[in-house]
């Protein structure tokens, strides 16, 4: 195994190289751009593609056209930039086309800034596009997690044919730290019952138009089994201290690493705390959430936004049985160690 | 219409569409069908319907997959030349279309059509460009004629109100890598036979590498018109042709064979295994004799951007993660970045870290004023602050920790390169917490500095004030 101290936004490419993902589309954004540059040295080089699109637009239609042959790839962008994406992201998943798209979540509304937020949580997770979809969302916590879940990301796309997402932030984007590269493994799919390559056995159709209703309906059925197969069997999480916590702060990405300290912290005074980080946002840990509230005593969903994104679906999950609280922070104000604490004190 | 002689390339029944499988969508008189017949004929003559991948647009073409018997891509309305160059440039061997209509190519598209043609994408642009949009009604399309009645212009199509019809050809053609652009017309016989050699001549150009080829073919609408078909042809070869003349527009595909060509090569994990070997600079850790890993520094390096104190930081991390610790480094960021000061935590750890930020260092190095002011009071009761005392003229206050100031800055001068402060205060920093032999600190930093020339006086450096500090 070889180490690198790199960046997380390094890393995803890393990853993706690992995977087998040598085709990147594009457009400058802060804070994501470091992925693209890291594909443009990294993919040529392989014999690869890198385009810089001439829009976002452009950039996930052109993974579209990729995807559609089968072949792994991928685009990243930041909040602003997502929001361009959905209409092809709705396009992709209508025409249940694998690829792996990264938003690296900085502050909105509108143009906001370029600090690290958590308020992409709606539009990532619930499909942000038109119709009836899901993204695949997976939350890194570290340059590694960067490049695993990258990783991963590729392999739940192709398994499901449906597009994945890594939802980071500028933090972990930003942070440096020792990434394992991963040894590269040849792609175990085989799509070639679906995917249109050029050749005389796979004159198949990349759509998701269905004039007829019927026929939409049952594209949209298929879609909704499959989105429940995930649903049953990707959920992943972790967590830290809960089994006697009686308070459990809910947190993913860079607030997930706060929290953790937070309770180290806690528990030296004697506060029973503890932490459940979703890493799939989408599909959401809710049973774990619907477990650990018949024995906690109350949740604490902590998020870098002004209203609370995810503690929706905390409270979904809890379904009345605890208190669910939420406090947040966006525009790049971040939480710190001790006022975390304080917040713990306050709803214990 | 119906198509008679239908050429191979086309489906044999198009069963995909439902109701008559016999015959096309199209409206009678619409030059959608004359163009497919076009199409699905040189596919024939050209054997190309195998390697063949077309990209139906959103519109009247959007049902494209009815009729040929190739791959299909469906694309979102404009985007058919993205979807194009996702497809070409994984796939070079193919011989990719995208067949738009005029709302999709020169309204919502009109970004995709240009970069892709600038890119010279090795690929063949049809056109279809019949003045309106057919599939939502009969609105005005970009290239609607002034005058022309339309169900969004009632009053006929206004320059001053609505612009003049968009001249794509034209635009393309101002683009050095659109090696190929004609401008055809589905009129009479000899009409139609000058569309099919254009049409053959741009797959042909694909085919040999030379690059984007953009035929945009005048072609009529009866239905939206309100015309018959015979009066429709009239209209456009009386009316259209005088905003849109027929003809060749530019063709300079010679000497362009191959070049165009943009291999992809195929996933071979080995090589990427290879690959990713290289880029990794801290391939094994230094030697761990008599090194210890360190753990619990929470550390801040602060101070004008330029001076190196960031890499100061990267460098002490680096360090800690040869000598097996868990470590993390980040930039300032936020509201943090103001005031003058460049900033980055360290985390070292020897189990998990988990905040990356350093909120209450127990290691503070600063290189200015402003960034003394502004984090010793965050720092930890018992911790360490070095300082270059070159630049800092107030010192610190705190009676509480424990302060090392020296003279990186002139230090440095001295040996002949300011840049190496940064070196000197690591150096300090090692002997004042005793963190490690400084052997292992001096191999370290031989892997770790990029530009080898420099190795050796950042080595002098480091001793310089690895010295100081441990005469303290
Ligand atoms: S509406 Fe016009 S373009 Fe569309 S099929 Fe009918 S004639 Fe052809």
């Amino acid at each position: 195994m070889t180490t690198q101290l790199m960046k997380g936004n390094d890393a995803v490419i890393i990853g993706a190289l690992a995977a087998g993902c040598r085709v990147y589309f594009g457009y400058p954004i802060t804070p994501a751009s470091e992925i693209a540059h890291a594909a443009a040295r990294h993919f040529p080089a392989l014999g690869g593609v890198f385009v810089q699109a001439e829009s976002e637009v452009a950039a996930i239609n052109m993974v579209y056209g990729t995807a559609g042959m089968g072949v792994r790839c991928m685009t990243a962008s930041s909040s602003p930039g997502f929001s361009l994406k959905q209409e092809g992201l709705s396009y992709c998943a209508g025409a249940e086309l694998p690829c792996v798209v990264i938003d690296v979540n900085r502050g909105g509304p509108g143009l906001g800034n370029i600090a690290p937020e958590q308020s992409d949580y709606f539009q990532v997770t619930k499909g942000g596009g038109h119709g009836s979809y899901r993204l695949i969302t997976l939350a890194p916590n570290s340059a590694q997690e960067m490049c695993d879940l990258t990783f991963l990301a590729f392999d739940l796309a192709d398994q499901y044919r449906t597009p994945a997402c890594l939802l980071a932030d500028g933090v972990i984007g930003q942070m440096m730290e020792a990434v394992d590269v991963p040894k590269a493994r040849p792609v175990p799919f085989d799509h070639s019952d679906w995917a249109v390559r050029g050749t005389p056995e796979t004159r198949h159709l990349i759509t998701s138009i269905y004039l007829e209703a019927d026929a939409l309906e049952a594209h949209n059925l298929k879609l909704a089994q499959k989105y429940q197969r995930i649903t049953e069997n990707e959920v992943r999480f972790e967590e830290y201290c809960t089994e006697d916590a009686d308070l459990i702060v809910v947190a993913y990405g860079v607030v997930s690493r706060l929290a953790s300290s937070a309770i180290d912290l806690a528990r030296q005074q004697g506060l029973k705390v503890g932490l459940l980080r979703p890493i799939t946002l989408w599909p959401f840990p809710s049973q774990k959430i619907a477990q650990l509230a018949e024995t906690t005593k109350v949740f604490l969903s902590l998020e870098l936004n002004s209203m609370g994104q995810m503690v929706e679906d905390v409270r979904l999950a809890v379904n009345g049985k605890k208190p669910v609280y939420f406090v947040g922070h966006c525009g790049g104000k971040n939480f710190g160690c001790q006022e975390i604490v304080d917040l713990m004190k306050k709803y214990l | 219409m119906k198509i008679y002689e239908k050429p191979a390339a086309f489906y044999d029944e198009f069963s995909r569409k439902g109701g008559n499988v016999k015959t096309t969508h199209y409206c009678p008189g619409c030059g959608h069908g004359n163009i497919h017949k076009l199409i699905a004929e040189a596919l024939d003559d050209m054997h190309l319907t195998e390697k063949t991948i077309f990209v139906s647009p959103v519109g009247c073409s959007v049902f494209g997959y009815y009729y040929f018997n190739t791959g299909h891509f469906q694309a979102s309305h404009g985007r058919a030349p993205a979807v194009a160059t996702g497809i070409k440039r994984a796939n070079p061997g193919s011989i990719v279309i995208s067949y738009q209509g005029d709302g999709d190519l020169a309204a919502i598209g009109t970004a995709e059509t240009l970069h892709a043609a600038n890119r010279g994408e090795n690929i063949t642009v049809i056109f279809v460009n019949n003045a309106i949009y057919g599939m939502t009604g009969g609105q005005m399309a970009p290239t609607t004629l002034l005058g022309q009645v339309t169900k969004t212009t009632p009053l006929g199509r206004q320059e001053d109100l609505h612009g003049n019809p968009v001249r794509m050809a034209e635009i393309i053609a101002t683009l050095p890598t659109a090696h190929y652009v004609e401008r055809v017309m589905i009129g009479d016989a000899k009409d139609i036979a000058q569309a099919r050699k254009a049409i053959r001549k741009g797959l042909q150009n694909q085919i040999d590498g030379k690059g984007y080829s953009f035929i945009e073919i005048l072609s009529p609408c009866p239905t939206n018109w309100g015309m018959t078909p015979v009066d429709a042809k009239k209209w456009l070869k009386e009316k259209m042709t005088q905003i849109f003349p027929v003809g060749l527009l530019k063709d300079t595909t010679e000497g362009q064979e191959g070049k165009w060509y943009r291999q992809f090569a195929d996933f071979v994990p080995e090589k990427t295994d290879a690959y990713l070997e290289q880029l990794v600079d801290v391939g094994h850790l230094a030697s761990l004799d008599g090194v210890s890993a360190p753990d619990g520094l929470q550390c801040k390096f602060a101070g004008f951007g330029g001076q190196g104190i960031l890499t100061l930081g990267l460098m002490f991390a680096q360090l800690a993660m040869r000598a097996g610790s868990k470590v993390s480094w980040i930039p300032s960021y936020g509201p943090e970045m103001r005031g003058g000061t460049a900033n980055c935590s360290v985390n070292i750890a020897q189990k998990r870290i988990g905040s990356p930020l350093a909120e209450t260092p127990n290691l503070l190095v600063v290189m200015n004023q402003p960034s003394l002011e502004a984090f010793e009071a965050s720092m930890q009761p018992g911790g360490l602050l070095i300082y270059d005392s070159s630049i800092v003229e107030k010192a610190p206050q705190r009676k509480d920790i424990r302060v090392v100031g020296l003279k990186a800055s002139d230090m440095a001068t001295e040996l002949g390169n300011s840049k190496v402060a940064n070196v000197i205060l690591l150096g300090a920093i090692i002997a004042a917490l005793d963190l490690y032999p400084i052997e292992f600190v001096k191999e370290s930093l031989k892997g770790i500095i990029k530009k080898k020339a420099l190795i050796d006086i950042n080595l002098e450096a480091l001793i310089k004030g690895y010295e100081m500090a441990a005469r303290r």
